[in-house]
Formats: structure tokens, sequence, C-alpha cells
């Protein structure tokens, strides 16, 4: 059982990938578009590298569920190393959305993960990022890639909140590159 | 003295009152009692600065006596005086 | 959530939710340690304190027992005082915890519920704070970050009130809710200054015209007056919580109880709980009322003072009951929570049947399933006319 109407999201990422910021990212930009929305971390003894899990809710109505996830909708993999390290398909539904990080087609995953059922998609978004922001830190451009995969909040919304978040932090050079990412990743990402 | 009951006294154990401690007749402990030699005191002050209980009565920087009230006749006072001109008399 | 117009959407964790109440009230002074999950309190009110957002004097201790140490002196000169813990630094303070209660100090203290070691554990439960039930502090317990926020204004002015003149704990899961973004509704800075107001010790330390002694020696002529005027403040908050709420539910739109009921109206089976779970178990609820199951949920938020009348009043409708302990006793008769609604329903013509379910130790997550099952033996418990155990243990490995 879970909160009626409540979209759930699973983030796998190495910590320091900013899988909790990716999450709390789309979680704000959601709330920003009047929605009710819940972003938070499976905390264990972290530390950079170490396979890391974050979630986000997303719902029309408040949300009371204060349990983890275990059937989300969406499962959103940040770092491809972690396809041999964590079941990440765990708990997807039959109509679930699988998003990879991944320089392999949605078919050939498909088939490695034994996932048959629900949507697969790929994009090699270290590459991405690299080529954008010239860092290797693929979660926004893995933000792009979910927006195409599944209309959660517009890629313009997405675009404004970056720019909130990180223009003072990071500067308008990475912050523009940031975008650029997100948009290419929106374009680039493969259905399969 | 009859003792108040909870809703008589300040809470939280304050003292509202300063320098209460001025009440209490703490000389009713004393066995011993300073008595001064007048003749051999040359007015030092040590005594004075060594007193815990603040009980040697100053005046105009001559030592004028006891305040045996508050003296508990722990005899420090006989201790340190240069001149040994205090006794520890038996109240 | 309080709908007002003046209020503003944000997205908080349950620390930010509470630094974000604390530069609000713009305490005078704040006397803090850095402990796990409750480090982003500190680490954000800090930021606060160093952009000049608020004029409070920042006094970095260097120990937890320090920090309930200075906030005792600050409150003792008549500043408004606040700090924060979690788990072990809540017990490294205790010594300092029961003197603040003692000497009637109105300090607010945020608490991110962290069970206690060991063996050595950062996550929630409620050992911390049920340790300290008897230190003479209130203690409200919140479901979300929305609560939680809203309970550290409120604290305030039951902490400051004349009458009351007690400390206060405002409790919130360590990670499910200090960690969780969730959206809040904030209220404009110049509206929580208006409901606290300014603080006024009757007695301040630095009063130099008007000298008094904090914390003298007591002995047995009137320790105990003074542990029954504590007594009293106590039940004196069971009478003016509700006249502060009452005042709040003008800024907020929202009256918060001592207890909050839901979907009690016809329930046969209840679940009396605290904190977050509470609203996972809302969601359960929801979804037997669905199937015709007639289940409903009492959430406690005060758990000091204890409010049985409330509790008892409520339980008294349902048929059975089972209580949810985010801790352990060791009494082998249940929980903390258990043990004293329990005590409270002994004399209620219509008592409920009973059974208390100890979950969710160290951070052990309790899920809609595990819920459900508790409401499906509270059935079975009906038919049977007795609970099959008094303390049962839930989601742990046998």
């Amino acid at each position: 059982m879970s909160g009626k109407g409540i979209l759930e999201i699973r983030w796998h990422g190495r910590g320091g990938q900013g899988a909790k910021t990716a999450a709390q990212l789309l979680a704000e930009t959601a709330m920003d578009e009047g929605k009710y929305i819940q972003a938070f971390p499976e905390y264990g003894p972290e530390r950079a590298g170490a396979p890391i899990k974050a979630f986000t809710r997303i719902s029309d109505e408040p949300i009371n569920l204060h349990c983890g996830v275990s059937n989300p909708q969406i499962v959103v993999v940040i770092d491809p190393t972690l396809l041999d390290a964590v079941d990440v398909a765990e708990g997807i539904p039959e109509d679930g959305i699988l998003l990879v990080n991944s320089d392999q087609s949605p078919q050939v995953l498909r088939q490695k993960l034994n996932f048959r059922k629900g949507k697969v998609y790929t994009l090699d978004a270290t590459k991405v990022a690299l080529e954008t922001v010239g860092l290797p830190l693929p979660n926004t451009p893995m933000l792009g890639a979910l927006l195409k995969a599944a209309d959660l909040v517009s890629l313009n919304k997405i675009e404004d909140k970056l720019t909130e978040k990180f223009l003072k932090k990071i500067g308008e050079k990475k912050t523009k590159g940031n975008i650029e990412s997100v948009r290419r990743a929106y374009n680039e990402v493969q259905a399969g | 003295m009859e003792k108040k009951g909870f809703r008589d006294i300040p809470i939280g154990g304050l003292i509202t009152k300063a320098g209460s401690a001025e009440d209490y007749n703490t000389g009713s402990w004393r066995t011993f009692k300073p008595v001064r030699d007048e003749e051999k005191c040359i007015h030092c002050l040590i005594c004075w600065v060594y007193c815990p209980d603040s009980s040697i009565l100053v005046s105009e920087g001559k030592n004028v006596g006891f305040d045996y009230k508050h003296c508990k006749g722990c005899g420090i006072c006989a201790k340190v005086c240069p001149k040994k001109c205090i006794q520890m008399v038996k109240e | 959530m309080p709908d007002t117009a003046k209020s503003t959407i944000k997205a908080l964790t349950g620390d930010q939710a509470a630094a974000e109440a604390m530069r609000q009230i713009n305490p005078d002074v704040v006397a803090a340690y850095p402990i796990t999950p409750q480090t982003e309190i500190v680490m954000t009110y800090s930021q606060f304190v160093a952009d000049g957002l608020v004029d409070t004097e920042m006094i970095p201790v260097e120990s937890e027992h320090s920090a309930m140490s200075a906030c005792v002196g600050a409150a003792a000169a008549g500043a408004r005082t606040m700090t924060a813990t979690s788990a072990n630094g809540l017990a490294l303070m205790w010594e300092v915890v029961y003197i603040a209660a003692s000497t009637r100090l109105p300090i607010v203290m945020p608490v991110v519920n962290r069970a206690l070691s060991g063996p050595i554990n950062i996550h929630c439960d409620h050992s911390d704070s049920m340790g300290a039930r008897d230190s003479g502090w209130i203690q409200i317990y919140c479901e979300n970050a929305q609560e939680v926020y809203e309970s550290i204004i409120l604290a305030v002015r039951i902490a400051e009130n004349p009458k009351i003149l007690l400390p206060v704990m405002v409790c919130q899961d360590g990670f499910i809710t200090s960690h969780a973004v969730e959206k809040l509704s904030i209220f404009e800075d110049e509206q929580v200054k208006d409901f606290i107001g300014t603080h006024k010790s009757n007695f301040p330390l630095l009063d130099v015209e008007n000298p008094v002694t904090y914390g003298p020696l007591d002995l047995q002529d009137y320790y105990f007056e003074h542990k029954r005027q504590q007594s009293e403040a106590m039940k004196n908050a069971m009478q003016v919580i509700p006249e502060i709420v009452e005042d709040f539910a003008k800024l907020s739109n929202k009256t918060y109880g001592f207890i909050e009921e839901y979907r009690m109206q016809d329930a046969e089976t209840a679940i009396l709980a605290l904190s977050s779970t509470c609203g996972t178990a809302k969601v359960v609820v929801d979804g037997l009322r669905n199937k015709g199951v007639k289940a409903g949920l009492v959430k406690l938020r005060f758990f000091r003072p204890f409010p049985a009348d409330n509790i008892v009043s409520s339980l008294s409708k349902v048929k059975a009951v089972a209580v949810l302990d985010r801790s352990e006793s060791f009494s082998n008769r249940g929980g903390p929570v258990f043990s004293e609604v329990r005590s409270a329903l002994y004399e209620s013509e219509n008592k409920p049947l009973i059974t208390n379910y100890i979950y969710g130790l160290g951070g052990r997550d309790i899920n809609t399933s595990e819920i459900e099952a508790v409401y499906n033996e509270l059935q079975e418990t009906i038919k049977r006319g007795k609970a099959d155990k008094l303390v049962n243990y839930l989601g742990v490995r046998e």
C-alpha cells in the first residue's frame, strides 16, 4: 500500500555524485509548480564513492507517508558501475521506468538487467556532463533525461531552479554548462 | 520558625533577597571564640584578610572586634596573627 | 499547513525548519554543540549568525554538558535561550537538563531523536528523549517538518508563560524528518515576533539593582516543596497550553491539541503513536477505511505534560488499541508510552483491549504493511476478547 496519487522515485548514485541534490532539485521544482513534495537520502555509513540511494515523492495532496520507498514508479541510476553492485530494478512495478546513465542501448540494458516489462531509458550522462560542465557530475543531465522519460515538471522550470541554486555557488559559466547539459540530455536520451 | 508551603516560596530554588545569609546565626556553631589582646594588636588586618566569614570588624583601618553572630570559631585568625594576640577561648 | 495570505512556501528539511523557526525567534543566546542528526540545525543557525541575520550571541561550546550549562547561565541572566541536541548529546547534558527544569528556566531545545548508544547508531528512535521524560521538561513530538517549525514557535510561548516557566523539548524523528525536504509554509518574521513577544525574566541575574541567588543548596527543608512546584507548573501547563494554542490558531488557522485524533469518530480499532510514524499510519487508516474497516489513529503530541484525560476520552471509544513505542524500557511490561497510557486507562469504565508494539529501534523503517498488520491483529484481538501478548516487537527478526 502506498499513499494515493503519490509518485515515488528512487535515485541510485555514489556518495558525491549528487543523487541527493538531484532528488531535491526535482522535488523543489515540482513544489514551485504547486505540488507537495518529499526528498530524502538513505543514510548509512556514507563517504565519497559508496553506493547511496535518494528518494523523491511528488503529489497533488499533502504527503503523510514517512516510511521508505519500496516500489518506486521510476528508478534513476546515476552511476553505470552500480549495475553490477546493486539490484537497481528492485521493486519497480510492471509499468515502471528505469533510467540509466550508460553508453549502452536500452535494449542491451533490458537484457542485462532482466528487466522485461516497463520502460528503459539510457543516456551517456557522464559524457554529456564532461562536454558541457567539464566535470564528471552526471546528476544534472540525468534530470534532463528524466523529464523526457516522464513529464514531471517543465524543462524551463528545472533550468530556472538550477540558476536559482547554482549561480551564486558555482558562477555563470558552470551554471550555463549545467543548463546546457539538461537540454542535451533531454534531446539525446534513448528509449527502448 | 514555621516553614512555608510550596505556594508561598519563590520558584526554582531562588533566593530573592540579597544577603540573606546575614540572618543566619552561624555564631551558634562555635565552641571556641576568638579573643584579642588589644595591647598587642598592631592592626595589620591579616586576620581580616583571612577570615572566611567576614567576621573581623574594622573601622577606620583598625580592628575593632569580632562579629560573634557569624564567627564560627574556626580559629584561622588566631593562627595567622603575626603577633599571636588572638586566643581561642572556650565558650 | 497554514494558508494565511502572509505565509511563504519553502522547501526545507526538518533541521532547516528548526533553524528557520529559531531565526524568526531570534533568541538572545544559543549555546550548542553539533551532533548527528541535529548538526544541520547548529550549522544553519551558525550561518544565520555569521550572516548577521540574527542578533544572537552564539556560544560554540566544547560539549553538550557545557551547552546546557551555558544555557542555564544565560537563561538565569534573563536571556531568551535556545540549544538543540540528539541522543548521546542529550545524555551528556543529563545533569544540567534537570537543573534547567528545576531552576524553572524557559529554555527551548529542539531534540532530533536518535537511538542512544549502544551499539552505536545514528538513526531514529525515541530512547534519548524518553529517557529524559522525568527531567521536568515539557515534551512535544512532531509528525513532520511543518509541525517542527510551528511547535518551536509555540514552545517559546509555553516555556515563558509565567504560570508554567518550564523548559521545552521539541522532538522530531532523526533523518526521517530531520533530513527529508518537505514543503513548508513559513510565517512572516513580524508575525512570529508579535506572537512570541518579548521575554522578561522576573529575576534576571544581571539585574544588579535587585540581586538574587540562583542554585543555592536546597536540603530536606525545602527541596521537596520546589519539586512540588514543578509538578504544579506541569499541571498549569495542561490549563495554559490550550490558551496559547488558541492564540496560535489566529496566526496559523491550525489548532494543536495535546493529542490529534484521526478518523476516530466511529473507530473500533486504534493505534496510538508519536511523531513521523503517525503520518504513515494515517495513510494506512485511509486504506482500511476504503475497505470498510473502522480504524483510527491517536497521535500523541505532548508526552509532557501527559494528557491522560484526553487519551482516555479518545480511546474509550474503541474496542482495541495498540500503543506504538519507539523505545524500550526493559520493564518487560512495555515501552514508556504504553505504560503511561495503560495506567491512564485503569479507572476508565470503557477500557479498550490494549497491546504494545516496540518498533523502529535504531532507525528500522516501519512501512504501511507492518502498520496494517497491527490493525489486522487488533481485529483478531476484538474477536478473541483479549490481546494475544502484552508486548510485541514489530519489524524485528526473531
